[in-house]
């Protein structure tokens, strides 16, 4: 190597660590909820209703003042929707494709430089990974489908503000990246009542069973306070009313044509929750605790009344 | 020529059979060579499939051994390296060895009727080969994977996937190395002694080869009585002295036609009023074969009280869960040779090569385990890739219908009741709600079951984080019923809700 090429090779790399750093820094500035009232007249949190999903997911983002808010130029992105099952579109165990296709293609627009997807599925990975329709919609827009079956996927990481959980295995993706993008699908769940953005975290981890056998509802919401999602969309197109997670069949699956988001997650789940109690009336909104536990933990707020509410009918 | 041309088919054969049992993405998931084994054919009664063998062994001579049986190709590659170290290696005649072959064959008869199929499995070629695939080959396969995958990985290139790698069980793992270590060094020093002494298919098709159409043939006018042809065969079967070749032993391997300078071999149609050596070994068969057949019948009619008597005996431990399409635990025992070929097959690595689950004459058949996964709702490929007929194939449609064990709930044990947290991670996995979730104290919910919805398919036992739930097989399998479809769901007219 002459010098020339030294010198070259050393300011690459003095280029490459400074955008690395202030990526990180971007990510420390975001960890703090946005769900203070920004005061930019841009909404912090979104309810849409029918319309189709990628209609929908663009009338959020125009009401919260677009995905640029979220993601910069440059960004390594990680967008998590649950793929937990191994179910088809229709019977809406999944995150619905469409609308991923869709904000995939709103993140390529924003600039961001890499855009990982993955879930720690339930159902055999492969299974789900193809018949949730996924796998086909993420390569499709350009966007990189990770595998999160194998152990050595995920890495040990403290979670300092958790109450129950104290540490857990997190997918590298989720670690590595500069910026995640939390896309649940609304679904009944035959323990947490409800899941959703919330809910939708234990797809990071790899021991799912420590969080059933220490306390489900508070290790949810300890691990929403790892690393914070810069936005949580929820995905209410069709809606697994009872039976849920998985939904026995499609009498369990109700077309509810809805959307959420919002960069704050309890809001997103509170907003999502009650709207989840009209499908199926069974379910008490008070019983799920993890929402509470995760206002009681500054992860956001259940008023909805102090923030800026968005809603639209499409 | 000949011979080339098997070699070309041997490999071909056998690099496609093996990949069948290797390959963990699903580029094959109905492998085809697998089907027509003999083995397996018997067992499963497959007539098509038997008529087929026998037919062309009457026409061709033991070709199958040569080109389709896995373990015969197997060792022909042992034998080919052997003589790579040694140039000089040679074979001679030895004359059959008909007591110890009928003998082999008339003991896995009694242990097959005495519910024994380990023994039959252990010696069945297709099987011995099939486990040391799936025991021994595939783990490597799978660290290769493993290995590109983690290399690409590093490029931020997701194509290739990491495979879990496990041991599936010891007893099959021992066995499979045990199977690879024997007939390896047989064959590495004695050639295809083990197909002419110890193998069962060897010996009936055998049986049929004395009286194939076509055969190799020796020209006695040109024969000089070399040895060289004698000197070339594995089989240890031409007497070049005598210019007699036993048929029952020789596997069409067709070296011994290269080997003869003076061209006097050749392989064709049998003229008549040759070779007086076949009828003898053929009537000191019958003797042995009709001794062997009178023991057996007196030896069946008394082992399998014996055998019931020990698998009764067993308390208070576990049913065992055989695969969904086995029917019963009997069916599985009567045709099941331990192949392996669905064990590998199974994604969700739920089947696994048993124990002593189903007593000593089950060894190696798969049973259903939860510890690593639990079986697909929707998949069946197990049921679809048995060439045995011990997992009869079942439509997506019928699996869901089918119970081959139940859920049983421990409730003492259960973390929402003594925990007084919410849990649910069995409901969840319930694919059909044998279990679901009902109220219980103060807004939690605890799981309550219908064992005759229950499909079996152990997603709550895998995911139960204190194993409150566990599935009990049946050993006959009964049919699940279906749901009632309850609801107390709004399918209209939303608000937002707040």
């Amino acid at each position: 190597m002459d010098r020339r090429d030294f010198l070259k090779t050393l300011a690459a790399a003095g280029a490459l660590v400074t955008v690395k750093t202030s990526g990180m820094m971007d990510v420390m500035a975001s960890t703090t909820p946005a769900n203070a009232a920004t005061g930019d007249g841009n909404a912090d949190l979104a309810a849409i209703m029918n319309g189709e999903p990628a209609a929908m997911l663009e009338a959020a983002m125009k009401e919260l003042g677009g995905i640029g808010r979220f993601i910069k130029k440059g960004d390594k992105i990680v967008i998590k929707p649950n793929i937990g099952w191994d179910r088809t579109p229709e019977l809406a165990g999944n995150t619905n494709p469409d609308l991923l296709t869709a904000l995939i293609k709103m993140c390529q627009d924003a600039g961001a430089a890499e855009i990982k997807v993955f879930d720690h599925t339930c159902d055999n990975w492969s299974r789900c990974y193809d018949h949730s329709g996924i796998e086909a919609a993420v390569k499709k827009a350009g966007a990189t489908m990770v595998y999160a079956h194998e152990q050595s996927s995920y890495q040990q990481v403290d979670i300092p503000n958790g109450k129950t959980l104290k540490n857990a295995q997190v997918h590298k993706a989720i670690i590595e990246c500069d910026k995640w993008i939390n896309v649940p699908v609304l679904k009944n769940h035959g323990g947490a009542l409800m899941t959703c953005a919330m809910k939708n975290h234990m797809g990071i981890v790899w021991d799912r069973r420590a969080f059933h056998s220490r306390g489900l509802h508070q290790c949810i919401a300890d691990i929403c306070t790892y690393k914070p999602a810069v936005l949580h969309i929820v995905d209410a197109y069709r809606t697994v009313a009872t039976n849920g997670p998985q939904g026995r069949s499609a009498s369990d699956v109700v077309l509810t044509k809805a959307l959420f988001a919002s960069p704050d997650i309890v809001a997103v789940d509170t907003a999502a929750g009650k709207f989840f109690t009209q499908v199926n009336k069974n379910i008490r909104f008070e019983d799920i605790e993890h929402i509470p536990d995760g206002q009681s933990l500054g992860l956001g707020t259940m008023d909805l009344e102090s923030i800026n509410v968005k809603r639209v009918r499409l | 020529m000949l011979r080339k041309i098997r070699t070309a088919v041997a490999i071909a054969v056998i690099a496609i059979l093996t990949f069948g049992f290797i390959d963990f993405a699903g580029v094959i998931d109905n492998p085809l060579l697998q089907k027509i084994q003999f083995g397996p054919a018997l067992l499963s009664l497959s007539i098509v499939t038997l008529v087929c063998l026998i037919a062309a062994t009457l026409l061709l001579g033991r070709l199958y051994c040569s080109v389709i049986c896995p373990l015969g190709i197997f060792q022909d590659f042992f034998n080919w390296l052997s003589k790579k170290f040694d140039k000089k290696k040679k074979y001679g005649y030895k004359p059959e060895q008909p007591w110890l072959r009928w003998g082999v064959l008339a003991v896995l008869i009694i242990a097959w009727i005495c519910g024994f199929t380990f023994l039959v499995g252990l010696l069945e070629p297709y099987s011995a080969y099939g486990r040391m695939a799936d025991e021994l080959f595939r783990p490597v396969y799978l660290f290769g994977n493993n290995l590109l995958a983690a290399i690409l990985e590093k490029f931020g290139n997701y194509s290739f996937f990491k495979v879990v790698i496990s041991l599936k069980s010891i007893t099959a793992f021992v066995v499979a190395l045990l199977t690879l270590l024997v007939v390896g060094h047989i064959s590495y020093h004695h050639g295809r002694t083990w197909c002419n002494t110890i193998c069962p298919v060897g010996t009936l098709l055998g049986f049929f080869s004395r009286f194939s159409l076509l055969r190799i043939r020796i020209d006695k006018d040109k024969c000089n009585h070399c040895l060289a042809c004698q000197r070339k065969c594995k089989a240890y079967c031409i007497d070049s002295k005598n210019q007699t070749i036993d048929y029952s032993r020789c596997v069409d391997c067709f070296d011994c036609i290269d080997a003869c300078k003076q061209k006097a071999l050749s392989f064709g149609p049998l003229k008549c009023g040759k070779s007086a050596k076949e009828s003898t070994t053929a009537d000191a068969v019958d003797e042995s074969k009709r001794q062997f057949l009178k023991s057996s019948l007196v030896i069946a009619a008394l082992a399998p009280a014996a055998l019931e008597a020990k698998v009764t005996g067993r308390k208070d431990e576990r049913v065992p869960m055989s695969p969904p399409g086995s029917i019963s635990h009997r069916n599985l025992l009567q045709h099941c040779t331990a192949c392996h070929l669905c064990v590998s097959k199974c994604p969700s690595h739920v089947l696994k090569p048993a124990g002593m689950e189903y007593g000593l004459g089950g060894i190696m058949q798969p049973v259903m385990k939860f510890d690593d996964g639990y079986c697909n709702y929707d998949c069946n490929l197990c049921s679809q890739v048995c060439p045995a007929g011990a997992i009869r194939p079942l439509t997506v449609e019928e699996k869901h219908h089918t119970q081959p064990g139940r859920v049983v709930f421990n409730k003492d044990i259960c973390v929402v009741n003594v925990n007084r947290t919410s849990c649910g991670a069995c409901a969840e996995h319930c694919p059909v709600q044998a279990i679901h979730m009902v109220p219980f104290e103060g807004g939690l919910t605890i799981p309550e079951t219908t064992p005759d919805l229950c499909v079996g398919c152990g997603g709550c036992e895998f995911i139960c984080p204190v194993k409150a739930v566990h599935i009990e097989g049946n050993p006959i399998h009964l049919e699940a019923k279906e749901p009632e479809q309850d609801s107390n769901i709004q399918t209209q007219d939303f608000d937002f809700g707040f």
